[in-house]
């Protein structure tokens, strides 16, 4: 499968990624050559197979519940301590929404 | 200059710190100097942790004078991988988006290996949030591998393998999503340990793709590897994937005794192999026979399918977890942005590397609409399938065994031109997390140019004592 660089666009904003004109073309190249490899799933019948998300282990649904107990956690200053930006112990973010 | 860590293993080191032959603090200094000294030839390490390295030397120390046990790594000099979090100490996940993060705590490996004595030197290098095969995505440089200097450690775990070659720390930690124990293991000529997912605790590893991500250890050999193993195993109630599974006395596996084991050789896995690679293998195996394994062949059928439905799943997974690094929480944020979303966008572009892009883009392109069923079901369908081959085997064999890699560590720069071919290499590594069946490499050779060859044993869920058994038997069989 080939990608093209509208695609790669297109792509770029849902993943919040500025690609350069530069990157554009580039990723366009190195990702059509590997979906042209992942094109080879298409090869294997899968009608009958159950989808495996994660690996699982024979274990009660409830094994690793826990009390909800109050317990220490970080601090505010932990907390925010490697935020650029930070005000009063709260993330600062430019605006969002204009008055 | 030889190093200090030279010929001891974990039993030494304990044995020479209880016999007074040498203080932990007086060894930790050495090991220090050595490492700091050696460093620049590699790049292995990005960030020395002296102060927090001779404190815990100290306090074993302390306790070995007060007559108290000192723990079951007293005094090993030990390296942990830059995305595993170590609260006080700088934790890059080599990027430059986190080249200042702090943590605000430890991860639970990192608190029990602490708690078992252990010493941690630094943090290692490696592909940026754990993304690729050569160590060459690092945004702090490349590692080298002390093997062969112009050559590539493998990656991701580069930096984790290389110290234990160059003997700049006895063991390390490193994490494994599609084989970045096992592949730079293969290429330095250690020992490296992919657990079977859930044994290790992930509280603390930065999330790459969270249903394939291991924590394992590397050791000059297998019984440095699963003591290792064995003090940071385990279920911790800060990771629910954590397996409530007790943990074994992995050492006492370690008899030498294989005789009878029924060893699975999957033909799949011996196509497309660099010959010295299969001939160094293939007299492993052979070697195995003459401790009495009974080998026979097997078959994987789905093993073709794997790199297609790793490179799905585990982007997939991938693009989910990097969102957060948008310029609010850690560290760094675009300078030029005006707007929320130019901060996003811009602070991501500046502050990933190529390949990290690229895995974000792959990951955001097979879960968009229209795409889901055709990639990421499709390709969690193909993992149920690899997952049945070993089922399927497994009720005939006791163990496989397997290349690695399928060539030695290849040349810098050989093949950071083309993403597609450095996934393929991946083919005989990314079965095993798929799975999530214990996997390591123990090394089985060098090719005529001196560069190392690994042998790989997969064994069943939970069976790390099978595993190192034979890795254990091996080892001193060829020595």
């Amino acid at each position: 499968m080939k990608i093209t660089e509208q695609e790669v666009r297109r792509v770029a904003d849902l993943a919040n990624l500025a690609l350069r004109d530069d990157e554009v073309a580039r990723m366009a190249l190195d990702l059509s050559g590997i979906l042209t490899h992942i094109d080879k799933l298409n090869e294997l019948d899968t009608s009958n197979v159950e989808p495996m998300a994660q690996v699982l282990f024979d274990a009660e649904e409830t094994a690793t519940l826990r009390e909800d107990q109050e317990r220490p956690t970080l601090t505010n200053a932990e907390a925010v301590g490697n935020a650029p930006v930070t005000s009063g112990g709260y993330y600062k973010v430019p605006r969002v929404i204009e008055r | 200059m030889s190093s200090p860590l030279h010929g001891l293993s974990i039993d030494s080191i304990r044995a020479g710190l209880l016999g007074k032959k040498f203080s932990a603090e007086e060894f930790t200094r050495q090991a220090l100097a050595f490492a700091e000294a050696e460093n620049p030839k590699t790049n292995a390490y990005l960030t020395f942790s002296q102060e927090r390295a001779l404190a815990a030397a100290k306090a074993v120390d302390a306790k070995i004078a007060s007559g108290k046990d000192p723990g079951a790594l007293a005094g090993v000099p030990i390296a942990v991988k830059d995305v595993i979090l170590t609260r006080g100490l700088r934790t890059t996940c080599a990027s430059k988006l986190l080249a200042n993060y702090i943590p605000p705590y430890d991860a639970t490996a990192v608190i029990r290996l602490e708690q078992a004595g252990g010493v941690i030197l630094g943090k290692t290098n490696c592909d940026e949030f754990a993304m690729g095969s050569s160590n060459e995505n690092s945004a702090f440089g490349p590692v080298r591998n002390p093997v062969a200097l112009d050559r590539v450690p493998g990656g991701s775990s580069g930096g984790s393998a290389a110290v234990v070659a160059q003997e700049t720390a006895l063991v390390s930690l490193g994490s494994d999503t599609g084989g970045s124990i096992r592949q730079p293991a293969s290429f330095c000529g250690i020992s490296g340990v992919t657990p079977t997912y859930g044994r290790v605790s992930r509280y603390g590893l930065t999330a790459f793709a969270s249903s394939l991500d291991h924590i394992g250890p590397f050791g000059k050999t297998t019984r440095d590897a699963a003591q290792l193993l064995e003090v940071i195993a385990g279920h911790d109630k800060m990771d629910a994937t954590s397996a409530l599974a007790p943990v074994p006395n992995y050492v006492a596996a370690l008899d030498g005794n294989v005789k009878g084991m029924k060893l699975g050789l999957p033909r799949e896995y011996f196509e497309g192999l660099a010959s010295e690679t299969g001939d160094l293998v293939m007299a492993a195996v052979e070697e195995l026979k003459k401790l009495g394994c009974e080998v026979r062949d097997i078959q994987l059928p789905h093993t073709a399918y794997a790199v297609a439905a790793y490179y799905i799943i585990a982007t997939a997974e991938a693009s989910a977890n990097l969102a957060r690094y948008d310029g609010v929480r850690y560290t760094t944020r675009a300078a030029s942005a005006g707007t929320l979303s130019d901060m996003y966008r811009q602070t991501r572009d500046e502050g990933f590397g190529d390949e990290c892009k690229r895995r974000i883009m792959l990951g955001t392109y097979v879960l968009s609409a229209g795409y889901y069923d055709a990639y990421y079901l499709k390709a969690q369908k193909a993992r149920r399938l690899i997952t049945q081959d070993f089922e399927k085997a497994f009720e005939q064999v006791d163990a496989i065994v397997a290349p690695v890699s399928p060539f030695p560590a290849f040349k810098l720069g050989e093949m950071v031109n083309d993403p597609t071919a450095m996934y393929l290499s991946d083919i005989y590594t990314v079965t095993g997390d798929l799975a999530g069946i214990p996997c390591m490499s123990v090394p089985c050779g060098l090719t005529a140019e001196g560069l190392p060859v690994g042998l790989q044993i997969l064994t069943r869920h939970f069976d790390e004592s099978t595993m190192f058994r034979i890795a254990d038997a091996y080892e001193k069989a060829s020595n």
